[in-house]
């Protein structure tokens, strides 16, 4: 099992309808510096196809998806480019 | 003891709710066993909803505007000021120029801050119809508009009137199409994430409209910077886009009132979402736009919410246990033309499905243009 990975900053939009985990998302990679890593915390089961589909036109990396069994969120992992 | 009660805004959140608290303690209000305040920094009280219809000539300002005096019960007293803290341990409110106002229970109905200067060159290249001014500027340069690229772009999500960006570019169309125009004007739609709307039936149904009616969508579009004198969109996905004519819904912002207190991050205030009572503070609620719940920042959210506030407040005032609660639900209007609307409709989680346009939906919209002056009133 690989090391859990360590963000720089934490969005929690756990709760919030689409597109809000997106757009909270975006609205700190705005102001992020090149390198910064992200966990982006949602509720909302379409981030996990719409973040990642952002972050490859937007050029940032992925770096993973993590389910939390039995806590109903999920952890997307971003780097800035 | 006087049970105190103050309502911090004078939009639809605010009058509504004053207006139904003084109506649900009316015997209390009259014996003085409770004060009703409504504290707002400006007399008048506006519709913005009729912005869109200001921008293509269809209504004028004045039609927006009432004064805030003439749409509140006489019960409640009303403070002309802005409210610039509030003391969540001490109870009180601060309004400036005056002193604090203390308070049994608060609720703050104080809406969101256009702030296009978050995007650099927006000012100064971009119109939008979110406000009166840049409501009646956008008026003359559509006026004058006659060929071109004409871009709409959502910057700022979450943002007032959910459908009011593809209500934009439906009246465009058609607007266009009766003055001879369309072929001589291209119309360009951008939103930030995949789809055309972030309700996925909203942009299923815009999707089909903007390919039948040869507007083109752009999507996941998050403007960066505004070149005014190239006229070119530079996104953060690393593209350019230029137009000809910009018509952006601009990024909208919380309050720092809200931050200072402690009420939420951003601006927004922590609310529970049935209740709408703040996370972090004892007798304080938020309705309306600055009340973080996941729905739309919509005038019918704000009056729905005002309705489960004033019986929550009313039934404490009484001893009684509250029982109300708000279910997220929203109903908006979503004109499709010049003469044809429909309308959505749901509550948290819910996904609306989207009726076919119609001429009677279109009326019904005109219809509570003119009506919402009951809405404000507490009567509809």
């Amino acid at each position: 099992m690989s090391a859990p990975i360590e963000a720089d900053e934490v969005v929690d939009a756990r709760g919030a309808a689409c597109p809000g985990p997106l757009m909270d998302l975006i609205g700190k990679v705005r102001t992020a510096d090149a390198g910064t890593v992200f966990e982006l915390q949602t509720t909302d089961s379409s981030s996990s196809h719409d973040v990642p589909e952002w972050v490859e036109k937007a050029g940032h990396e992925l770096l993973d998806i993590v389910e939390h069994d039995g806590e109903g969120y999920w952890s997307i992992y971003v780097r800035t480019a | 003891m006087t049970e105190r009660i103050v309502v911090v805004g004078g939009g639809t959140g605010g009058c509504v709710l004053a207006n139904r608290l003084a109506d649900d303690l009316g015997p209390e209000l009259d014996r003085g066993e409770v004060e009703l305040l409504l504290v707002t920094d400006s007399p008048q009280h506006v519709y913005k909803p009729a912005f869109l219809y200001v921008a293509f000539g269809e209504r004028t300002l004045a039609e927006a505007e009432r004064p805030v005096a003439d749409l509140v019960d006489r019960r409640v007293r009303l403070r002309i000021g802005t409210a610039t803290g509030v003391d969540t341990d001490a109870k009180r409110l601060a309004v400036a120029g005056t002193t604090d106002v203390p308070y049994d229970h608060l609720v703050l109905t104080i809406g969101c801050q256009l702030v296009p200067e978050e995007t650099p060159g927006l000012a100064e290249g971009g119109h939008h119809f979110y406000g009166p001014d840049g409501a009646e500027t956008l008026r003359d340069a559509l006026s004058e508009f006659t060929e071109g690229h004409l871009v709409l772009s959502v910057i700022g999500v979450p943002h007032m009137c959910p459908a009011a960006p593809l209500e934009f570019v439906l009246i465009a169309d058609d607007w266009f199409r009766r003055r001879g125009l369309r072929d001589d004007v291209e119309i360009t739609y951008t939103y930030p994430i995949g789809r055309a709307h972030g309700i996925q039936s909203l942009a299923d149904w815009a999707t089909g409209e903007f390919a039948a009616r040869d507007i083109h969508l752009e999507t996941f579009v998050n403007p960066e910077e505004i070149d005014p004198e190239e006229r070119i969109v530079h996104t953060m996905e690393g593209e350019e886009l230029s137009y000809d004519l910009l018509v952006a819904i601009p990024p909208h912002a919380g309050s720092d009132l809200v931050s200072e207190a402690g009420l939420g991050d951003d601006g927004w205030v922590a609310v529970d979402r049935g209740t709408l009572e703040a996370t972090h503070a004892d007798g304080v609620y938020a309705i309306g736009d600055v009340a973080d719940v996941p729905t739309s920042k919509a005038g019918s959210v704000a009056h729905y919410e005002a309705s489960v506030v004033a019986d929550r407040i009313a039934s404490r005032v009484r001893g009684e246990t509250p029982t109300a609660t708000y279910d997220g639900k929203t109903v908006c209007f979503v004109e499709s033309g010049l003469d044809e609307a429909t309308f959505v409709e749901f509550g948290y989680g819910d996904e609306p499905a989207v009726r076919e346009p119609s001429r009677f939906v279109h009326w019904g919209k005109l219809a509570y243009n003119e009506s919402y002056w009951l809405t404000a009133r507490g009567l509809l």
